[in-house]
């Protein structure tokens, strides 16, 4: 087992220590990235078989291959999964985890145990949402709408709810500690300015995180008491108010979508400059784009309830602030165009990702501007147009900057390459699936095929075919990343410490890092993103 | 070809007019951005690419460009949410003078009623170019009322009334379908909208085999139920006189003033201590639970019948003064 090659690499995070127990209690950062990862990809490929199982069952108009009250099940547990435990935790806890002290030249979290407790409380959440999956499920969608959810619902409304409670904490904490560790970690010269963006992204998603979850947190234990005391909160026969539980719910669930796009933005935000061999064109405009994403995110909750019975007037203002969070989101995509022009670009896995993020992410930001104008979201809401519209954001978005930021500190990671060919390959699939499986759904939504619907009426087949047979093509190409990554981790070549020629320090130091990232504490003299003083690697242009 | 697999749904009512030309100018929009977008970065991508000896020339930004960038869009979102918040501004402005259809929505059907006393389940019939109003509400959860061909939609929520409206312009008959979210059933929760020419609609209507008026058996459920003791068509009764009540301000014992729509008559119904008429005693029995929805419907359509105004929306002001007096002798 522990040949020449392992026995002749230096000491890293990973070789430090063996067994399992190593594992289960590191406070090292890298290693509880990891482990996140592990649970992560365990929950993702339990939401895509759920739905999978849904795009199945849509196949045809009739509901004939799972029962109602099961594929009502089905959506919501891929809701619930892919929200609370796959996308919300997967680039801040990965990728975040094993790059926030590195980038910043720190070596560690500010609170290394807190973080390991932030795992520890992912699992048990975990582990109870499974147990809740298993022994019946629940079916009130993910977003739990009251009076279903707290008088109508016979499932298991409690037990995921409190996992999900659960799993907020885990996300706070999370966010705690990234915020104290980018004020007060950061190396000697690493000034606010000098900071990459990956780092501003995350400080935006912590931000949110801190403020939002609590309030999802208190929202859902309303609805267990409600539940459980019939406290009467949100019955109108008892003088409550079910649409309060919809304004509690958006105020965290509308700002959970930015804790999933801007770290993505961030991820993209490395990558583009990094293969363009350029500084990223407005450091700051991007930088307060993040953070401007965050406030405005708070501020726009009802625009999901346009035909929930709020007032003309709210519907009005709420209609306007969604358009002004719009403006910093095209920000971005202009300046990482324009991080393009005049450079010297290549095309590795990580940028064609990069260029699938941005090009998915203007469609779902574009659509959205049809969702923000009230006119069109009365006819839209509620159907397929707006789950094509948040797929965009959140898989076309959130997931393709995951797989991109995989790829591109994968050889950091494990310090191991992956085969270049498969990886182009991989993300091409997965842009292409990503279209044929969503696009059709924008036409349905028009057409007016409500989304939850189990069966539905025969002339809408032909689109759901599409989407479906998209959908296969989707898994194909999230299965090739899964193998080819497994595979490298024992065949891959050894990577060398800046395969990229990447600026930021995390490529200053060995692949993989040090338990303690690096040998001597950096010191930070120059901008972020000075590539014209890195010179463009070797291993790179080769193409593997 | 296009009844198998069709790309645009059908256009039948006002609404849906002004809903697809903004989509359609969105739609437009969006291409022209994105072409735009996707054009630079294809381009980019191919003249800029790696080529030896040429290296990259280092920019910083361009705070004209940024803000050019940024004030542009704007500009559009303005135009944008302008222009979507007329078309909704009249989505939530039902027209006086309008048809008026009860909605009672429970898992999983639709029981309608309308004004002139039909029932119906799971499908609505109406007449070809006149206004229809829907009053809405719900028996448990939340449920969505939603007519593609006519571009509306509107959640339907327990324990209170929401309102919706459309004109439809184009007999035929279109898909009526839940959209939120209710349980086992909601896919199911579907039915259909029937739009009539309007003489064939009124042999419908005379067809229905309706035992009287809404409003008429809201008078007479007012009398049963001993409202009529109280609520006088004088000045002497302990509760307030209705006649003319609604769609006027009130002025209430704590100072406020509401308006008297449909939602305040509910209210004062079965809740009736939460707004009490200024100079009146909060003596009136609470009938939350004693009423059903449709009985309560027939009660809202009643007191808004009441209003002598000549506009003749309401149904028949003409039978108030017959029953009120004898009725109000025999409850004592």
């Amino acid at each position: 087992m522990a040949t020449a090659a392992i026995t002749a690499e230096r000491e890293n995070y990973l070789n430090q220590e063996y067994g399992i127990k190593s594992w289960l209690l590191t406070v090292d950062h890298k290693r509880i990235a990891l482990l996140y990862l592990l649970s992560i990809t365990f929950f993702f490929f339990i939401g895509g078989f759920f739905a999978l199982l849904i795009r199945l069952e849509l196949l045809t108009p009739a509901g004939d291959l799972v029962q109602a009250d099961t594929y009502n099940k089905l959506f919501t547990m891929h809701g619930q999964v892919m929200v609370f435990f796959f996308l919300i935790p997967s680039i801040p806890a990965v990728l975040g985890n094993f790059l926030v002290p590195l980038m910043i030249g720190a070596k560690d979290l500010a609170f290394p145990r807190i973080n390991l407790l932030s795992w520890y409380l992912y699992i048990i959440a975990g582990v109870l949402m499974l147990h809740c999956m298993l022994t019946g499920g629940v079916d009130t969608g993910w977003t739990f709408y009251t009076p279903f959810s707290t008088a109508f619902s016979n499932t298991k409304v409690i037990e995921a709810g409190l996992a999900i409670f659960i799993s907020g904490f885990s996300s706070i904490l999370t966010g705690l500690n990234f915020v104290v560790t980018i004020h007060r970690m950061r190396a000697p010269g690493m000034t606010w300015d000098r900071l990459p963006l990956f780092i501003w992204a995350h400080y935006a998603t912590s931000i949110i995180q801190l403020l939002g979850t609590p309030v999802i947190a208190v929202t859902l234990v309303l609805v267990v008491l409600e539940r459980a005391l019939h406290l009467g909160i949100f019955d109108p026969t008892r003088g409550g108010d079910p649409l309060l539980f919809q304004h509690l719910f958006w105020f965290y669930s509308h700002p959970a979508v930015y804790i999933m796009i801007l770290p993505s933005m961030g991820v993209v935000t490395e990558i583009i400059p990094c293969f363009c061999r350029k500084r990223i064109f407005g450091y700051k405009f991007v930088a307060l784009s993040s953070i401007s994403i965050a406030v405005f995110g708070f501020l726009v909750w009802a625009h999901h309830m346009f035909v929930a019975g709020i007032s003309l007037y709210a519907a009005l203002i709420f209609s306007a602030l969604s358009y002004l969070v719009a403006v910093p989101s095209a920000i971005k995509v202009f300046n990482w165009t324009a991080t393009m022009y005049k450079g010297s670009i290549t095309f590795s896995t990580p940028m064609l990702y990069a260029f699938g993020f941005v090009g998915l992410f203007t469609m779902g930001g574009l659509t959205g501007l049809f969702l923000a104008a009230l006119g069109i979201d009365v006819h839209v809401t509620d159907t397929y147009f707006v789950v094509a519209h948040f797929h965009y954001i959140m898989v076309g978005g959130a997931l393709m900057g995951y797989l991109g930021g995989m790829h591109f500190w994968w050889p950091k990671i494990s310090g191991r390459m992956y085969p270049e060919s498969l990886g182009r390959l991989a993300a091409l699939i997965v842009f292409l699936g990503f279209n044929l499986t969503f696009f059709p759904q924008f036409i349905l939504g028009y057409l007016g095929m409500p989304r939850r619907y189990w069966q539905y009426p025969p002339e809408f087949q032909v689109l759901n075919v599409l989407s479906t047979a998209g959908a296969t093509v989707l898994a194909v190409g999230y299965l090739l990343p899964m193998v080819y990554f497994l595979w490298s981790m024992r065949y891959g070549k050894v990577a060398p410490d800046n395969p990229w020629g990447a600026s930021g320090l995390e490529w200053m130091t060995t692949s993989p890092p040090p338990t303690f990232n690096f040998d001597k504490p950096p010191v930070v003299t120059w901008e972020a993103y000075d590539y014209e003083h890195i010179p463009a690697p070797q291993e790179a242009r080769s193409g593997g | 070809m296009f009844d198998t697999f069709p790309l645009w749904p059908t256009r039948a009512s006002t609404t849906a007019g002004s809903v697809d030309a903004l989509f359609i100018f969105l739609v437009a929009l969006s291409a022209l951005m994105s072409l735009a977008i996707f054009t630079m970065i294809t381009v980019f991508a191919v003249r800029y690419r790696r080529r030896r000896g040429v290296a990259s020339e280092q920019i910083e930004g361009s705070t004209a460009l940024e803000v050019t960038w940024s004030v542009i869009p704007l500009f559009i979102f303005v135009v944008i949410f302008v222009w979507g918040a007329v078309i909704y501004f009249k989505e939530r402005t039902p027209p006086r003078g309008a048809t008026e259809v009860y909605v009672v929505a429970k898992q999983w059907m639709w029981k309608l009623q309308h004004e002139e006393g039909q029932r119906e389940i799971n499908q609505l019939h109406v007449p070809l170019g006149r206004d229809v109003k829907l009053i809405l509400t719900s028996q448990d959860v939340i449920h969505s009322f939603y007519v593609p061909a006519f571009r509306i939609k509107q959640d339907v929520l327990p324990g209170r009334y929401t309102t919706a409206w459309f004109h439809p312009t184009r007999a035929g008959t279109y898909h009526l379908f839940c959209a939120e979210y209710c349980g086992s059933q909601h896919s199911g929760m579907i039915g259909q909208v029937v739009v009539l020419e309007p003489a064939q609609y009124e042999s419908w209507l005379s067809g229905g085999g309706a035992s009287g008026t809404m409003a008429s058996n809201g008078q007479n459920m007012f009398q049963q139920l001993g409202c009529s003791t109280c609520h006088r068509f004088d000045t002497q009764g302990r509760g307030p006189n209705l006649v003319g009540l609604f769609g006027k301000p009130v002025q209430l014992e704590d100072g406020r003033v509401v308006t008297a729509d449909e939602n305040y008559i509910r209210e004062s119904i079965l809740t009736p201590g939460a707004k009490v008429v200024s100079g009146f005693k909060p003596i009136m029995p609470v009938f939350q639970g004693l009423v059903s929805e449709e009985q309560l419907n027939a009660l809202v359509a009643y007191v808004k019948s009441l209003n002598p105004s000549p506009s003749g929306a309401a149904g028949g002001p003409t039978v108030v003064p017959s029953g009120a007096k004898p009725q109000e002798t025999k409850v004592q």
